[in-house]
């Protein structure tokens, strides 16, 4: 049965300061699930394969901006239990490229109003991302980008040690350090949101506008028509019809798409993430360094959130070598002397999908009605909301939007990259 | 961390070692006579396999040989280390366990 758009969202229980008086006063018991758990339907106008944060904003999006709403997102686990998850929450959109900082900066106007879309509390906090140099080559890359984004309409200036120590008053900045910080980028637009809430209020309102979240979903197959046109996936609950497929599946994008024949310009690594135990407010922003690789931020909850590294090698296995993590506790007590003594409380890692250019692929495909958005790398939260609004438009359209023209597949055989990789010198 | 048997100086933690991405991606003998798409084929495009990966190790910090190896990318357990230059192994009875 298909519900009218309005029918549905008249269903969908509204957040506000009367909606939890209300719930308090009849002792919480009549919360709602946030979205429902449908049985799959035997063909849907569009299937999104992936429901990470990427997935079900285009999914979104595509119900909300272009009217489709027979749609399903499937999911091999649970919402919110993949990369978007796993990630280390950090907004930014200072990229050097004309065409990353359109697509981030698109992504960042959207975070700015993202809680009041989905009515659903992203704790976005744009607290401020400060970039250290330590090296001349730093500086001078991070003034080139400053200049680039001042261009591009995008924040970004440049902090001396004083004042990036006043910015961030736990900041080492003594001469005697190993690398010592001669300055500092700091994007103020840039800061952190809450990683679950972005899933759960993307699927909240998507499923409020029609579409079928499908979890415990794991697709096992495409299948082709005569004419190579997708026409259904397989998958672990049945098969589901279809003319357009978006494939979002990060770090499992090259298996994904082998269903259909193709090999990608991919290799997936474990990216590795930590907390520590929570203590007072004591960090007021997000501090990164790319030489010494240390990301840092302190959540609401009081935990350090730590970003290291990738490992060296492609692996599927969600961990990571405890020497990656190690390897920016370093850089973080060198950084940070006060945490020396602090003890991290968990590790994890999530499988990211990186290309040769360090910039993501969002765009069609050889096969007519598979499009793909992926190749995020160590950095795809940040554009979650950008990332679906403009894979919707290229799905709904059949043809990209202008912010993500560039980012198609095929700009690997006529050589237009878009050389961030490059440009960051670092996974970033 | 992993523990890497280079075929010639023995098991040597990763630290030792770089990698060196999939294996067995042979430069065009005639590289003039190719298109754009078997250039970005051999450039870029990757298996990225999860489960046996082949793939090209170094022993940088050792004998400095690359070598081939063979790895399950979900267990990151190594099947098997190889000489470069010769062939793909056969794996029959080969346990990646």
């Amino acid at each position: 049965m298909r519900y009218a758009p309005g029918r549905i969202e008249a269903h969908m229980q509204k957040f506000s300061a009367f909606s939890l008086l209300r719930q308090a006063l009849g002792g919480h018991q009549g919360w709602q699930p946030q979205w429902r758990s449908p049985e799959p339907k035997p063909e849907y106008d569009a299937v999104i394969i992936g429901g990470g944060g990427h997935g079900l904003a285009t999914a979104y999006y595509l119900a909300k901006e272009h009217q489709l709403t027979n749609i399903a997102v499937l999911e091999k686990g649970w919402i919110g239990g993949g990369n978007t998850g796993r990630n280390t929450t950090i907004i930014r959109s200072n990229y050097l490229f004309d065409e990353s900082a359109a697509l981030y900066d698109h992504a960042l106007k959207l975070w700015e109003g993202l809680s009041q879309d989905l009515n659903y509390n992203v704790m976005l906090s744009q607290r401020g991302v400060m970039m250290l140099a330590h090296t001349i080559h730093d500086k001078q890359t991070a003034m080139r980008h400053i200049h680039s984004n001042r261009l591009n309409g995008v924040d970004n200036e440049w902090l001396t040690p004083q004042q990036a120590k006043e910015f961030c008053p736990p900041l080492n900045i003594a001469a005697n350090m190993r690398y010592p910080i001669i300055g500092a980028a700091l994007q103020r637009r840039g800061g952190v949101a809450r990683h679950d809430a972005v899933a759960w209020g993307y699927a909240r309102a998507a499923d409020a506008r029609g579409v079928d979240i499908l979890q415990n979903c794991e697709v096992t197959g495409i299948r082709r028509d005569a004419s190579g046109r997708v026409e259904a996936v397989e998958t672990t609950r049945g098969v589901i019809r279809t003319k357009k497929i978006g494939v979002v599946a990060a770090g499992h994008t090259s298996t994904v798409m082998g269903m259909a024949g193709l090999r990608m310009p991919l290799e997936s690594y474990p990216l590795q993430a930590l907390v520590s135990e929570p203590v007072k407010p004591i960090f007021p922003c997000v501090v990164m360094s790319n030489t010494i690789h240390a990301y840092v931020s302190q959540s609401d909850k009081g935990e350090l959130v730590i970003g290291a590294g990738t490992d060296a090698y492609v692996s599927y296995t969600q961990r990571g070598g405890l020497h990656i993590a190690a390897h920016t506790l370093d850089a973080i007590c060198e950084l940070f002397p006060m945490f020396r003594r602090m003890k991290m409380l968990r590790n994890w890692g999530g499988i990211v999908d990186v290309t040769p250019d360090r910039s993501p692929v969002i765009g069609k495909t050889p096969v007519p009605g598979l499009y793909v958005n992926c190749g995020w790398g160590t950095g795809g939260f940040k554009a979650t909301p950008g990332s679906g609004h403009v894979f919707a438009h290229t799905i709904a359209k059949d043809e990209p939007h202008p912010i993500n023209a560039a980012f198609r597949l095929d700009r690997f055989r006529d050589g237009t990259l878009i050389d961030e990789a490059a440009a960051a010198a670092v996974a970033h | 961390m992993l523990l890497i048997d280079c075929p010639y100086c023995g098991p040597r933690p990763e630290l030792e070692f770089s990698y060196g991405g999939e294996a067995h991606l042979v430069r065009p003998a005639d590289p003039s006579v190719l298109n754009d798409d078997e250039w970005a084929a051999f450039l870029f495009m990757r298996g990225n396999q999860k489960g046996l990966h082949y793939e090209r190790w170094r022993h940088l910090h050792g004998c400095a040989r690359f070598f081939n190896a063979v790895r399950d990318t979900t267990t990151d357990k190594f099947v098997t280390t190889y000489e470069t230059g010769t062939p793909k192994p056969d794996l029959a009875g080969k346990s990646n366990g």
